[in-house]
């Protein structure tokens, strides 16, 4: 049975991917998961199994990481952008000049079989990864941090058309990553 | 056939714009005009459905992601690149 102190080193691992991914900086990165340990070893007997241990440290990573995001907004808001980029970002995907598709989007098949192969998952992290740092920031902040679109607004100062714009970016990034590094390779 | 109909409605949409008002709805809830006219493309339409299904497929992935991304991380992964 591992003691409380290894337990937290094993799942410190965890935590740094996911600040790593969301804060783009190591040294935030390691104040952030540095703080939610220490916050974990000031009580380490309120936690009952270690899954609960899990789910209480990611909600305090959490909190850590929108703390760091919010004392250095300055330094990780957008420049903001005009609608040039989004259409810059659809043109990859090959429209023709009538706006209809050049060549269709890939089959990708049934999602749940997808989600069934975790070497997706790798490449799905990969992927988030090699996203540009504030794109990765602002795409995680809606899909690991879950804010809502104002609260990210808020966060960052940013315009929702400028915060639209660059999540759409994003997703388009990751979706032309995924068919190159997955979908591409094992649908056909 | 049924393109032809649909093109002829005023609500229509290119799939330009309907696989921008795609990516858009992952964000924001779209006009109810938005949401009719991409019902109707979708409808019409043999590319876009696969689009959609791609976003979806991502938005079920990073539901999955979020919640057990790091079971499945070893920590042999810790070293890949850093973009940056």
């Amino acid at each position: 049975m591992a003691t409380f102190e290894e337990q937290l080193v094993e799942h410190r691992v965890y935590l740094m991917r996911f600040a790593r991914l969301q804060l783009r900086n190591e040294a935030w990165a390691e104040d952030a998961v540095s703080e939610t340990l220490l916050a974990a070893l000031s009580k380490p007997q309120s936690f009952g199994n270690r899954s609960q241990l899990k789910t209480w440290l990611v909600g305090i990573l959490k909190h850590k990481v929108i703390d760091l995001i919010r004392s250095h907004a300055r330094e990780v808001s957008l420049p903001d952008h005009g609608a040039d980029d989004e259409a810059d970002e659809l043109d990859k995907l090959a429209f023709q000049a009538d706006g209809h598709f050049a060549s269709p989007p890939g089959d990708w098949g049934d999602p749940q079989q997808t989600l069934a192969q975790s070497q997706f998952f790798k490449v799905l992290d990969a992927c988030v990864e090699r996203l540009p740092p504030a794109l990765g920031r602002l795409f995680l902040m809606r899909e690991w941090l879950e804010l809502s679109c104002e609260e990210v607004c808020k966060e960052l100062s940013l315009t929702p058309t400028n915060l639209y714009v660059q999540l759409h970016r994003a997703r388009l990034r990751l979706r032309e990553c995924l068919a190159i590094h997955w979908f591409d390779q094992h649908t056909h | 056939m049924a393109v032809m109909n649909i093109q002829s409605l005023p609500l229509m949409r290119t799939c330009r714009q309907a696989a921008a008002l795609l990516v858009a709805r992952e964000d924001r809830t779209l006009r109810l005009s938005d949401t009719v006219a991409l019902r109707l493309h979708l409808l019409a339409c043999k590319a876009c459905p696969q689009f959609e299904n791609q976003l979806l497929t991502m938005r079920l992935a990073m539901g999955r992601w979020r919640n057990d991304a790091g079971e499945a991380q070893r920590p042999d992964s810790q070293d890949l690149q850093q973009p940056d």
